[in-house]
């Protein structure tokens, strides 16, 4: 076989268990309890790694308020003044097999959610999605619904989960695309399929009112409240497609608001880098583009395994938050087309004819056409100490796939 | 020849324009009909990546 038969195979191969994912929600855990690795005073965070001083504004006011919420300092200049002097170890979540959501950061008494993929044996885990931390606000307010997630929802959820015995999650992945989900900023339908099949497990869970009823009352008002099961069923799925040798697949695609990364199947676990882009976006009441820090999260996830932006034309209610027109919307997932190695067999979206969501994202193919994967995503401020300020449009940068492409062909082209 | 030329400007035009859609555009601003042919240079022209891709795809 000369190189590019060996690459078409191990694509195949490489897409094959991309598309197989069997992801089961099994538990949500403490992450110290469950995250390998993720021991001491130690914050994981989204994207390629990256220290505290090279960090955007609000991803350090993110680890702030990890710090805070952990109870490892008393107030923000002692938790700053811990962070400078490297008294908290920071590692990116993608080497704790974990995502989060913008700055993503995860400290281990927050519960996150666990998700098995049944087909491969491997877990995945993403925490808690919320509009104010998360994005680097770290007053009491902010920290509170971090605490609520800890001492309330998540013990919880989780109480019903058990009596469960797990939830299995395609089923409501691929209801959710029929219904109008991109699975990535659009989770209307999924989190109220989710919320129903957990309002009857807390139901018959026997738990006690006092604390039932403000996590129904959490659940049926959180319409992002899938986006963390996505991402974590997204992490669980692309996992087993890495490290398959001669592939051009990406399997990551991830930033942490200073670099946007990816990661290639046929690579290994190296980054290629590039600088964060700046959204294209619409923003909320009191903030401007001038607010704007740049592309930022590890929920690009979605993306790889061909939700989001990808299926933005299934997805036309999207565009009230993130901004351009239906027609738009199927262009966009009509290109995306043209750098994917495959559609999926079950994930399929009705405004296309059923066809199914673009899989397995070639590098060569991004090179060759010019075309960047396109990415729907939040906006956080350039501060820290500020909630979500608004959402939009992104593509990843070229230079990521021409670094990779470049060390493609060193590794495999001699 | 040159009866030739004259005669093409004569008749109406009908225009296909691959690549920078710029020029269709103000083809169809003057009410000229243009077919618009979506084409940029493979790897917009990088001569290493070309390189790299013709040995990779």
């Amino acid at each position: 076989m000369d190189i590019k038969q060996k690459i078409e195979k191990a694509n195949k191969e490489t897409v094959g268990r991309l598309t197989s994912g069997d992801p089961v929600l099994v538990d949500i855990a403490p992450a110290g309890e469950v995250i390998p690795g993720l021991e001491g005073m130690m914050i994981t965070h989204s994207g390629p790694p990256i220290e505290w001083g090279r960090m955007c504004g609000a991803q350090q006011g993110a680890i702030i308020g990890m710090v805070l919420y952990e109870g490892w300092a008393a107030n923000p200049d002692e938790a700053r003044a811990m962070l400078e002097k490297d008294k908290i170890r920071l590692e990116p979540n993608h080497h704790h097999d974990a995502v989060g959501p913008m700055a993503g950061t995860i400290s281990p008494t927050a519960p996150v959610w666990v998700v098995e993929n049944r087909a491969f044996g491997n877990r995945a885990f993403c925490r808690q999605v919320e509009g104010r931390q998360q994005f680097g606000e770290f007053n009491e307010d902010a920290l509170d619904g971090l605490r609520q997630w800890r001492d309330v929802w998540a013990p919880t959820l989780r109480e019903a989960l058990q009596k469960m015995g797990g939830l299995e999650l395609n089923p409501i992945i691929i209801q959710a695309l029929q219904m109008g989900d991109e699975l990535h900023n659009r989770h209307s339908a999924s989190s109220s399929i989710f919320a129903n099949k957990m309002a009857i497990a807390i139901s018959e869970a026997d738990i006690p009112k006092e604390r039932a009823l403000p996590t129904l009352y959490y659940l049926v008002g959180h319409n992002l409240i899938f986006l963390g099961l996505a991402m974590a069923c997204g992490k669980a799925i692309t996992d087993p497609a890495s490290g398959i040798e001669y592939s051009t697949v990406v399997t990551a695609m991830a930033r942490n608001g200073t670099e946007f990364g990816i990661r290639v199947s046929g690579l290994g676990n190296e980054w290629y880098t590039a600088q964060a882009p700046v959204v294209d976006g619409l923003y909320l009441p009191g903030y401007s583009a001038g607010d704007a820090g740049l592309d930022m999260g590890d929920s690009a996830i979605a993306e790889t395994v061909g939700w989001g932006a990808f299926s933005l034309g299934g997805a036309p209610g999207i565009l009230t938050l993130v901004g351009g027109t239906p027609e738009d919307a199927l262009e966009h997932t009509r290109e995306m087309r043209k750098i994917t190695t495959s559609t999926h067999p079950t994930y399929r979206m009705p405004a296309l004819g059923f066809a199914g969501t673009s899989v397995g994202i070639d590098i060569r193919k991004v090179v060759q056409t010019n075309i960047n994967p396109i990415i729907d995503t939040a906006i956080a401020h350039k501060d820290p100490g500020y909630p979500i300020i608004g959402a939009g449009l992104v593509r990843a940068p070229i230079d990521c796939f021409k670094g990779a492409l470049i060390a493609f062909g060193q590794k495999y082209n001699n | 020849m040159k009866d030739k030329d004259q005669e093409l400007l004569l008749e109406k035009l009908v225009v296909i324009n691959v690549g920078v859609s710029g020029f269709a555009d103000s083809l169809e601003q003057q009410e000229v009909e243009v077919i618009q042919v979506d084409w940029s240079p493979p790897a917009g022209g990088d001569e290493e990546m070309i390189d790299l891709l013709e040995k990779l795809l």
